[in-house]
């Protein structure tokens, strides 16, 4: 097990540090120049332009920047943002709870969900329950975000007033940050009806973000349970006269949910891009609003550094990912 | 929440029988982007004025609510010298510094302030010019105040003397700009002596109606009612930014009462807006021009009766009705009609397709074809830059002048629509900093500005033109200068070095309760007038 944990971190570190080139490169190959977007409309003599550029590094060759990237990234310096001048790693710090607490929810959601409903659909296939699921996930999985988001808040928000409009928990609650997740926050707050507000604004953004991983994960399911139900050791089980039930939820559904973890791993891409969007028609104050307005400013520190964060962590999530493997499936483990 | 609304009913109860004064007041902004630091010297962005500048601090003089007359704030009054290169100002006396966790002041504003507020941005030398790595003060650059302000000396502590290089008319409109509010040499001494010089710029310290309480990144800013301020006290008692990126998901907050005025609403929403019977729609014509820049300095567009003829063969309204959607005029000068000295003796090219393929024709001009620069982005004073071309390629083709839609990423757009020889025309505006004429004509349209890293995107330079500028700069008797700009604008018209395409209006959805909100011609948003009645 050991062994194993090695060899997979002795990976990570090439494929790190390929990141770090494409998230150095990617922001540069942009055209733009981030020196005269500050400057606007009202443009900037050469000699003032030469003068920032300098100033922020930007007139030493491309390698040379990216020797210093690398250099401070070593030293624990993710730099500062052009825009705000602040250290993009305390920004991110601050930024990056919100989106946690959205994503986790997101997922349970389309996790809790997705896999019932892929399970019950295989088991009843061509039954009107697997035609309308599967129909919808279809639908679903190719939901356009900024549409769905905005259709959610007209209709909970605006005609039946049932929910918040968006934020992350009512205006008239105010402390200070301490884990940065809302739910916990307001709750060590002690204040009456902080959690209550805080949950509340978490359902919208959180269904909208959990809609596209729903359906991968409810399709997903389905037909890895379809594959499983067909074994022989599924037959055996059900001709030794086991409990239908559990012939389903032991025998088949562990053995499918191997491809199905694959699966809900892999959506912590996709949660990150879905919070871009989400984020954006929530006021959500996470990393994915965060990248997109830094990309647009051609803010380079934030978007290198923010990209390499974003990396890292998709990669120890599929790491745990490959970890719970070898739990699940010992075959792996022992390979 | 039922418990809350019961405890507010007691409280609210309690509140009528000792008759004291009601609950907090709390007033909500949807703002639409969060503010890149509080201290407003190193930033450009209304934005983050509206949540530092307007707010927290003030200037010398400032912008008089709803309009560009410079008035009197923490300067009382101030005398300027026969040759104008002497300014003195005299300060208002007992104006309190604000107080936060980490600082207590021990005295009022006095020159020191203001002293320190200029060279903090102008001396490079100074501890406190780069007081965070990578600052820098763009704005104070760009309204050329380093080569203006040749010395800021305190002459006593309430007395400030400042010497410019030479006589700058427009030199007290820009001490009304945000970025030249006054900070205190207290706080920053406080803050340096604690190593946290970049709590400045984290937690503001100013003399303005609000004090700042918190700001959560990309969510909240928190403002409370300075108690100690030393004009007409806020009538509302916590002032509330929420940040709302998207302009349809501020609508909608709006409507749900999550808050009590937005900025920036969507052309497609205004019918919306106006048939709401909760809310209601200020509207004020903003202080912008959208334009049409020619290449003057290559053939055939050095030809006037070509720019001329071009610009007779575009249908101004259509481009009012169709991108504006009637959220705009159409443009006869380079500056707005709201703004002093506006010539409206001057007359339009009148659109008549005919007369202009006829110029065409008389001025030797066959076949032409040229690019139309369509900018990517929106700006206030250009809702669809695209669309504009379009309409105008087709107007443009009746005439029998091909016409290629070009466009950029918006940082090369600027940077290539002022390269020497461009090739076609761009379609680009400007909006008013200071609301003075000379922030519109010099910067876009004289000599100066044609040279690289100008904004002058005609690379118009005509002499007589540039004269008149330079002769309106040097004297501060506004009706004399009134003259001068008005005799400018007729030159501009007979050169036509642009096609003057629209100026926009501005709109601003409220709930209906909220009273004394004024719009600002410059953009900006401030509250403390505002309050809501029940």
């Amino acid at each position: 097990m050991i062994r194993f944990l090695l060899t997979k971190l002795l990976y990570l570190v090439p494929t790190f540090l390929g990141i770090t080139i494409v998230a150095f490169g990617f922001v540069r190959v942009l055209p733009g120049d981030p020196v005269l977007l500050m400057a606007g409309e009202r443009g900037l003599t050469p000699e003032r332009h030469a003068e920032l550029a300098h100033q922020l590094g930007f007139d030493k060759p491309v390698w040379a920047q990216y020797f210093d990237f690398l250099t401070r990234l070593l030293h624990g310096d993710l730099g500062n943002s052009l825009v705000t001048k602040k250290p993009v790693l305390g920004e991110f710090l601050t930024l990056f709870p919100a989106t946690v607490e959205l994503g986790i929810v997101a997922i349970i959601i389309a996790t809790l969900v997705g896999v019932p409903v892929g399970v019950l659909a295989a088991i009843k296939r061509g039954s009107w329950f697997d035609q309308v699921s599967m129909t919808a996930a279809l639908v679903g999985f190719s939901m356009p975000i900024f549409w769905w988001g905005l259709l959610l808040i007209i209709l909970f928000s605006g005609i039946l007033q049932w929910t918040p409009v968006s934020g992350r928990i009512s205006l008239m609650f105010f402390f200070p940050q301490v884990t940065g997740f809302m739910l916990i926050d307001s709750l060590l707050s002690g204040q009456k009806g902080a959690f209550v507000s805080a949950l509340s604004h978490l359902i919208l953004p959180s269904v909208v973000l959990a809609t596209i991983p729903l359906a991968v994960i409810a399709r997903q399911t389905r037909s890895a349970m379809l594959e499983v139900m067909g074994e022989d050791y599924v037959r055996t089980a059900k001709a030794k006269g086991m409990p239908y039930s559990r012939v389903v939820m032991v025998h088949a559904l562990r053995n499918a949910m191997i491809p199905v973890i694959t699966t809900i791993g892999l959506q912590v891409g996709v949660l990150l891009a879905g919070a871009i969007l989400t984020e954006t028609i929530f006021s959500w104050p996470g990393i994915g609003k965060w990248m997109i307005d830094s990309i647009s400013r051609r803010d380079y520190p934030v978007v290198q550094s923010g990209l390499l964060m974003i990396a890292a962590i998709v990669m120890l999530v599929n790491l745990l990912v490959d970890l719970t493997y070898g739990l699940i499936n010992p075959r792996i483990r022992h390979k | 929440m039922k418990l809350l609304s019961r405890s507010l009913l007691a409280a609210s109860a309690l509140a009528l029988m000792s008759a004291a004064p009601a609950l907090a007041k709390t007033f909500v902004y949807c703002s639409e982007a969060s503010p890149e630091g509080f201290d407003p010297a190193p930033y450009t962005a209304g934005t983050t004025f509206d949540a530092s500048a307007h707010p927290v601090y003030n200037g010398l003089v400032e912008f008089k609510s709803g309009t560009t007359e410079v008035v009197p704030a923490l300067a009382e009054s101030w005398d300027v010298s026969e040759d104008g290169t002497v300014y003195t100002f005299h300060l208002r006396k007992g104006v309190k510094w604000q107080s936060n966790d980490v600082f207590t002041p021990t005295r009022e504003l006095t020159a020191d302030d203001v002293v320190f507020s200029f060279v903090r941005q102008g001396d490079a030398t100074n501890p406190w010019h780069e007081y965070i790595p990578g600052i820098t003060y763009e704005y104070y650059t760009s309204m050329e105040m380093p080569d203006l302000v040749k010395s800021v000396e305190k002459v006593d502590d309430l007395t400030v003397k400042i010497t410019l290089n030479h006589p700058e008319a427009p030199f007290i409109a820009n001490l009304a700009m945000p970025f030249m509010r006054i900070v205190s040499q207290e706080y920053a001494d406080t803050l340096a002596k604690a190593g946290t010089k970049e709590d400045f710029n984290n937690k503001p310290i100013g003399t303005g109606p609000f004090k700042f309480v918190a700001y959560q990144k990309d969510a909240v800013i928190r403002f409370q009612k300075n108690p100690d301020y030393w004009g007409e006290a806020p009538k509302i008692d916590d002032l509330v930014f929420a940040i709302t990126p998207d302009a349809s998901v501020r609508l909608q907050k709006l409507k749900a009462n999550e808050c009590q005025l937005m900025p920036y609403p969507a052309p497609a929403d205004l019918a919306t807006i106006k048939a709401d019977p909760n809310l209601k729609l200020d509207e004020l014509p903003g202080l912008n021009v959208a334009y049409l820049a020619y290449n003057t300095t290559v053939a055939p567009f050095d030809k006037v009766e070509v720019r001329k003829a071009l610009n007779m063969a575009i249908n101004k309204q259509a481009i009012i009705d169709a991108v504006f959607q009637g959220a705009g005029q159409v443009a006869k000068n380079p500056i707005p009609p709201t703004m002093w000295s506006y010539n409206d003796a001057v007359q339009d090219d009148a659109y008549d397709p005919e007369a202009a393929k006829k110029m065409l024709a008389d001025a030797g001009v066959k076949d032409l074809s040229m690019k139309i620069w369509a900018m990517p982005v929106q700006r206030p004073y250009m809702p669809n830059a695209r669309r504009t071309a379009e309409l105008m390629q087709s107007d443009l083709a009746k005439v029998g002048v091909k016409a290629e839609i070009v466009s950029y990423e918006w940082g090369e757009y600027l940077k290539k629509s002022m390269e020497e020889g461009r090739d076609g025309a761009v379609i680009l505006g400007w909006t008013g900093d200071n609301g003075d004429p000379d922030n519109f004509l010099s910067v876009l349209l004289s000599c100066a500005g044609a040279k690289a890293g100008g904004a002058n995107r005609a690379f118009w330079c005509n002499q007589e033109f540039s004269d008149l500028l330079t002769q309106a700069k040097k004297t501060s008797d506004v009706a004399e200068r009134t003259k001068l700009y008005e005799q400018a604008q007729v030159i501009f018209k007979e050169q036509a070095p642009w096609d003057t395409l629209a100026h926009s209006t501005q709109f601003v959805p409220m709930r209906k309760n909220v009273t004394g909100f004024t719009m600002s011609p410059l953009g900006d948003f401030t509250f403390e007038n505002v309050d809501i009645t029940e």
